[in-house]
Formats: structure tokens, sequence, C-alpha cells
């Protein structure tokens, strides 16, 4: 029986455009493409150059801080283009696929005969390592060092997020080896969060991890949130964190002897014709998920993740590194004549200013939203507000501030390691005064990053 | 909308940075977002979506609670007017005749105010807020129906100026901009802001004009009833008198959780507090008038549900605005029973406690932060 936590305040967002249960196949896009941009605190250095072949689990570039963690190509074919933006930043590096999926064969060893040295070069060098997450600061960890505890992600609270019961039914084998790939690595306690909706037979009977069945409302999925019921991250403290899809992904390599490039993502959102789940290549290019499958006729949002956290991405664009869903919604650059003034029946609100706020409570019936931010800047004037959608015990406002002010001490003093920007998503969405919060969270973080060290 | 649309976009360049009339950015913006929600949109990461709700709409939900009192004094400028003379007038009468007196308070006070917003605005380079829709609608609600409307602008202008604009707008202030322009007027024209004249707009002699708190801080006793007060048929400042028509506003504030029930309660609870220790105190006629009648006298249910409850200038944790609330209640009654130099004591508690929330957020908020260093204490000794 797992340990159950309760987590009273949080927000759901109930959302049109819920991915129906049907799994098509897209695992041959012409283009895939690596974005080095998607993983905080990496500079990259290339390894490859334009016209260069790779394979599947070929090295593609490597972390110039963490020289041995190897970022590796998700199909075989040919490097085409390395996109760069302002002051020479790469942010992507396209490879074209030439459909035949020859892989880099890292040899397939079981797990016992394997040393602890062994199994981590072995990630390293495979491109495994990058799956892994640390708090504070949410980057890839070091290879020297080692947490505190590890939480595999089991369930994701976001609105239209995919259903891991679905996408990972089956997958047992693979799941357990990715924990035990993990225990082995790190010989630390390894919680699995799940919640009163899992239901797959396959995560429950995972052995070798401590359960813990979180029930409440989002943020609720959110590691931040989880790790300060398990064990708040103090000062100087890591936890390493990974999402139980990626966790297939290490499970696979260690069955199959070879960089597993495949995943299942889920396209919901309002305009999008056919909400489904997708097995997709990792960094796909989205065009052929697209096409045909969207609202013609209107300005679209295409995001490469949830609405809450998510990434623009172009039409034509790559999934990101870390995404298992792909969002489009309505863009929402329209003015409105004395929007603020009507009563705006229609409209996404949880304050009760509007009515679909206010009878919240009676009816359940799904939003539809746009990208319009209903207002502009202003400086911090309601307060109280925050707290109700962040469940942990942090001040938002004040620490929002700390940021803001570029105060460490402060920042550091009223929790910034326990936090991510993800965390602050509810407060964004909320915010009366319409102020970019994970950005502003972000910048506090990074700032922290640079000054101490990961 | 369209003409308004096309009219919006034709002036647009003309007060760019460099055009004629870039002075007028900041007021262009004004206009310009007060007739159509922006088109902007959400950032290329994070959250891809907002709350409907914005400052505008926040704000005008608070000027749709004040209109209750604001029509109720309205009418009762007038009552007390016809009263003091002796006359009975009809009701239109009765209501147009306080409607003619207020409605230039309420046009010098925005225009003043909003004036200085814009310049503000302007200078800085930033957007107008709509903090002052709500506060140029209380300052004249706060103002005995009397008061010359010149002095009434001078006390908006320091109040915007002061009490505002010097510490960066709103949302930086750390003094409820409306309580400075009361107090602005209180200690700079005493001798026009005390007495019982000013209470009723042209005063009839046949009756004295005071407030019950003006009777009770010289020893007399409260001339009018329960059910006056009650109601608000009292003289007094112009939207402060009807504890009916503030709890209907207290009521819209709070299902549209605008306002903090926290610190709503906790007034009156500190307010009735207060009044029960000098019930049982008792040494004099003041101390032992029921604990409940000061809700009812002066700006105390005023003060209560649209002042203390400022957001900006109230305690910003949770915890701290029971605390801030608590102390408002207290000081009210006691400013009013013990010291007969301020016979209202709302006015002063509130700016007081404004002057004290940073002080009660700190300790909130630094328990909070100790709680984390004793957590990484243990954490460290364990180890």
């Amino acid at each position: 029986m797992s340990k159950l936590i309760k987590i009273s305040k949080g927000l759901d967002i109930h959302l049109i455009g819920e991915a129906k249960k049907e799994i098509k196949d897209c695992i041959t896009p012409s283009f895939v493409a690596l974005k080095p941009l998607d993983y905080i605190g990496v500079t990259p250095k290339l390894l490859v150059d334009v016209g260069d072949k790779v394979e599947i689990g070929s090295s593609v570039f490597y972390a110039k801080e963490k020289q041995n963690i190897k970022f590796v190509s998700p199909v075989s074919g040919e490097v085409t283009e390395i996109r760069r933006g302002a002051k020479r930043v790469i942010q992507e590096i396209v490879i074209k696929n030439d459909g035949n999926n020859s892989a880099k064969d890292f040899g397939k060893v079981s797990l016992a005969e394997l040393s602890r040295e062994d199994l981590k070069s072995k990630m390293l060098e495979s491109g495994l390592w990058t799956l892994l997450r640390q708090r504070p600061y949410d980057v890839i960890p070091s290879e020297d060092s080692l947490p505190k505890y590890i939480i595999v992600r089991g369930f994701d609270s976001a609105p239209l997020s995919p259903d891991y019961n679905y996408i990972l039914n089956g997958e047992k084998a693979a799941l357990q080896l990715g924990i035990d790939v993990l225990k082995k690595l790190t010989e630390k306690t390894i919680y699995l969060s799940i919640n009163p909706g899992t239901s797959c037979e396959d995560i429950l009977s995972l052995q070798n991890t401590e359960k813990i069945c979180f029930k409440g409302k989002h943020p609720y999925g959110n590691v931040s949130v989880q790790a300060e019921k398990i064990s708040p991250i103090n000062k100087g403290e890591r936890i390493w964190y990974i999402n139980i899809t990626d966790l297939l992904t290490i499970g696979k390599f260690f069955l199959e002897g070879r960089f597993c490039p495949t995943k299942v993502v889920a396209l919901t959102g309002e305009e999008v014709k056919n909400p489904c789940y997708y097995r997709i290549v990792r960094g796909t290019s989205l065009e052929e998920i697209f096409k045909g499958n969207v609202t013609e006729g209107k300005h679209l949002r295409y995001i490469s993740g949830n609405v809450l956290t998510g990434t623009r991405v172009e039409e034509n664009g790559f999934i990101c590194a870390n995404d298992n869903q792909i969002t489009v919604i309505e863009e929402g650059d329209y003015k409105e004549g004395l929007g603020w003034m009507m009563p705006g029946f229609k409209k996404f609100s949880v304050s009760h200013t509007f009515p679909r706020g206010f009878f919240a409570r009676c009816s359940k019936k799904p939003f539809s939203i746009d990208s319009n931010l209903h207002g502009s800047q202003r400086a911090y004037v309601f307060t109280g507000e925050f707290e109700k959608v962040l469940p942990m015990d942090i001040y938002p406002m004040q620490l929002i501030k700390a940021c803001l002010s570029k105060d460490i001490d402060r920042m550091e003093e009223l929790g910034i390691y326990e936090v991510d920007a993800e965390d602050f998503a509810l407060c964004e969405v909320i915010d009366v005064s319409k102020t970019e919060i994970q950005t502003i969270i972000r910048n506090g973080l990074e700032l922290m990053r640079k000054e101490l060290g990961e | 909308m369209n003409f308004v649309e096309k009219f919006f976009d034709k002036q647009r360049p003309k007060v760019q940075k460099g055009e004629k009339f870039h002075w007028l950015a900041s007021t262009f913006e004004a206009f310009e977002s007060f007739s159509f929600v922006s088109d902007k949109t959400a950032g290329k990461k994070g959250a891809h979506f907002r709350d409907a709700i914005d400052m505008k709409r926040a704000m005008i939900v608070v000027v749709i609670a004040l209109i209750p009192a604001l029509l109720f004094g309205m009418y009762n400028v007038g009552h007390q007017h016809f009263l003091s003379h002796g006359e009975c007038a009809g009701f239109w009468t009765t209501f147009f005749l306080g409607f003619w007196h207020v409605l230039p308070m309420i046009v010098v006070s925005y225009v003043v105010g909003l004036a200085i917003e814009f310049a503000f605005a302007q200078i800085r380079n930033e957007e107008v807020n709509e903090g002052y829709l709500v506060s140029g609608l209380i300052i004249p609600m706060i103002c005995p129906p009397d008061i010359p409307l010149w002095q009434l602008a001078l006390a908006v202008a320091f109040a915007v100026i002061i009490g505002k604009e010097v510490f960066g707008g709103t949302g930086m202030n750390f003094m409820n901009p409306a309580l400075v322009a009361r107090a602005f007027l209180f200690f700079s024209y005493p001798s026009r802001m005390s007495g019982d004249k000013v209470w009723i707009f042209e005063k009839g002699d046949a009756v004295t004009g005071a407030t019950p708190l003006g009777e009770l801080a010289v020893g007399q006793n409260v001339s009018a009833g329960i059910c006056d007060m009650f109601t608000g048929l009292i003289p007094g400042c112009v939207g402060e008198t009807s504890f009916i028509a503030i709890m209907i506003g207290a009521f819209i504030l709070l299902v549209s959780n605008i306002a903090s029930w926290r610190t709503m309660l906790s007034i009156f609870v500190g307010g009735a507090v207060m009044g029960l220790i000098f019930n049982c105190v008792g040494a004099n006629d003041y101390m032992n008038i029921p604990f409940w009648q000061h809700f009812l006298m002066g700006g105390f249910a005023f003060g209560a549900v649209f002042m203390a409850t400022d957001p900006v200038t109230s305690s910003h944790t949770n915890t701290g605005k029971y605390i801030y609330g608590f102390l408002i209640g207290v000081m009210a009654v006691l400013i009013r029973v013990l010291n007969p130099a301020y016979p209202e004591g709302m006015m002063l508690a509130i700016l007081l406690l404004n002057v004290f929330a940073p002080l009660i957020d700190y300790y909130v908020v630094d328990a909070n932060i100790r709680r984390r260093k004793k957590r990484l204490k243990m954490a460290t000794n364990t180890k």
C-alpha cells in the first residue's frame, strides 16, 4: 500500500481538446532537430558538422561544462543544418532522416554484470544521462554528484496532459529495468509518485521503489511540490528526478542495447481536429503531425509542451526535448472593445468577477482559451492570490520580488532551492498584473546558479 | 467600435517617440486600453493563456461596490440639508440636490488626480495605472459635504504626489492615498474640518448638525437613533454614513473575491474586542456604549470595507492580514474613546497600521525563513 499525501491548494484547469485513446505512428519524420537550448545550463560543443553522417545513438554535441555528457542523434541520416541565433548561439541542429534506422550498438549486457562506474559511463555515452534532472535549477546532474533521493514522476497534472496509464501499458519490463538502473547508479531511495487515477498495473507493480500517492489539484504533479512533501530540499542538497516516460527509454536501452528514439506524446488542444496520441521520434519535425490536422483559417499558436509551461514553436518547428505533449490553441492577437467591462460569459477566469469563475464550482465544462493576455503589465497590487495556487510553504510574492531585485540572500532565505519556474505557472495565469512570473523565477534561479554553482 | 479603432490607429503615429504629440503618449495609451483590451499575446515560453481579469476589471468591481454608498450619500446630503432647514422635499428633489452637490467633488477629484497620474506615467514612460479609479471616488466620499473644492483639489494633489507617486505609483505606496488626502485636510484645515457646521451642506441654523461621534466626544448623548445610524440618515461624510449601503459594497467585494475577508473580519473583531473591554471598564458614558454601535458610527464600516482592505497598503501575507485588521479595529475604538481631540479614530488607525503593515509582514515572513533555517540546521546535524 502506498503512502497517501493530500494537497488541498491548487487549480485544475479543464480545457477543450483532450487526446483520444488512440496511438498513431509517426516514426519516420523527414527531419529531426536537437535543441541545446532545451537544456538549462548547457553550452553545446558540436561533435558533428553539416554533411556528417550520424546514426541513432551517435553523439551530436556535448556540454562544455560537463564534457562527458553526450547528446545523441535520434535518427540515422545526415546533419543538414546548424541554425544559430543572436551571438551565434546554436538553436537547432537539424538532421535529415534517411529512414534506415541504423543504430549504434552499445552492447547488450545484463545490469548485474555492470559496475556502477561502467553503468555511469554507458549512460553518459548513450545520451541517457541527459534524461535525468536535478533540483534545484532543473539542470542535468553532474556526473560526480549524488542525489539525496530520486523522484520518478509517475503522473502529469498539467492541463490536457497525457495519460501515463495508457501510454505505458505493457511496458513493465522496461520500466522495472529503468528503476533498477537508477537504484544501482545511486543506491538512494527512489520515490515513484502516483495519483489516485494511476490504474496501470505495470506502474503499480514496480518494485524497488517507494510509491507515494498524491491526491489534489495541479501542480501536485510537479516535482517541487512532491519533494516538499517527501523531504524538502535544503541549501546544498540535490535531488534528481525523471519522468516515467524517460525511465522507459533508459529501460529499453538496457533491454535492447541501443538507444530507443521513440516515445508516445499527446497531441491536444482545441484547434486540433483529431486530438490523439502519436508515437514519435525524439526531436521530430511537427509539420507532418500538424498537416491537415489543425483548424484552418485561424491564426494558431503551436506549443511544444502544455499550455502552462510549454514553448511556442513554428508550424514546421520541432518538438522540444523534454515534452510529452503538443498543444495547439488559437493565437489571441485581437483587440476587444471594452472587453474588461463586458460580462464575458465564455471567458476563462478563476476570478469571481467573471461568470465562469464565479460559478466554477457548479460547472466543470471545459474552457476554450487563446493566448491573449487580456490586459497589460502593471505593478503588483493584489495579494494573497498566488498562495491559493502554490501548495508549498513558500511566500510567492516575496520570492518573486526577491528575484526581481536580484537579492541572492533573500531568494535563498525564501526557499528558491525548493522551487522551479513551472511551479509558478498557475500564478502567472491568474496574475492580475500580467507579469511573466515564470521568466522572473527562471532568471532568479539562473542568477543563483551562476553565482553559487550547481 | 470599428471607427473608434480606426481613430486610434490614425492617431498612434503622432504620439510615437520624437513626434509632436509624444507628451501625450501615456494619455493616448490610457484611453486606447480603456476602449480596447490590447492584442498583446503571451510570450514564447511560459503560460500561453491568461485569466480574463485585469486591473481595470478588478478596479471597476470596487467602483461598483462603492456605488450604493455613494448614491445613498448623495441622497443623504440633500436630506440633511432639508432637515436642518426644517423643510420636507420629495425623494428626487432631495436626491438631485445632493447629486449636484457631490458631482463637482467627484469631478474635481478625478480631474486633478488623473491629470497628475497621467503626467507621472508620461515622465516615467509607463502605462497609466488604474488604481486612481478607486481612490478618486473614495476621496470625495470621505470628505464632509461642505468642503470647498479648492481644498479638495489640494488634498488630492498632495495625496497623489506625496502619498503615491513619489514612491513609484500604484502598487509601491505604503499609505492609502485616499486617507492621505483626508489626513491632509484634517491637519491642514482643522478649523474647516472640525465643528458641527461642516457636516451638513448649507446647514440651517435650526439644528446643531453634530455627528454622533462629535456628540460623544464632547460628552453628549447621541441624538440620532440606532435605526438612523444603521440606514445612514445622519450628518457625516458623504459616503460614510450608511451602514447598510456599505455592507452591500462589502458583499460585492467579498463575493467577487477582490477584498480580503481576513482583513475585513478581523477589523470588526478587533473593534468588538476593544469595545467590549471598554464596556467592562465602564469609566464614563462613552465607554459604556454597546460595542457594536461603534460599527455604525463614523467611518468605521467604510474604512474597514473599502480602505483597510486596499491590498497594496495592507499586510501582504494572509497571517499578517489578521493581525493588521485586528489592530486597526482595536486602535480605531481606542482613539475614539480615549482621545477627545480626534473624534474619528478610523482614519488614524488605518494610517498607523499602513505604516506598520510592512513590519507585520516582516515578522510573518521571518517565521517562514526561520523555519527553513531550522530545517537546514537539523539536516546538517543528522549528517
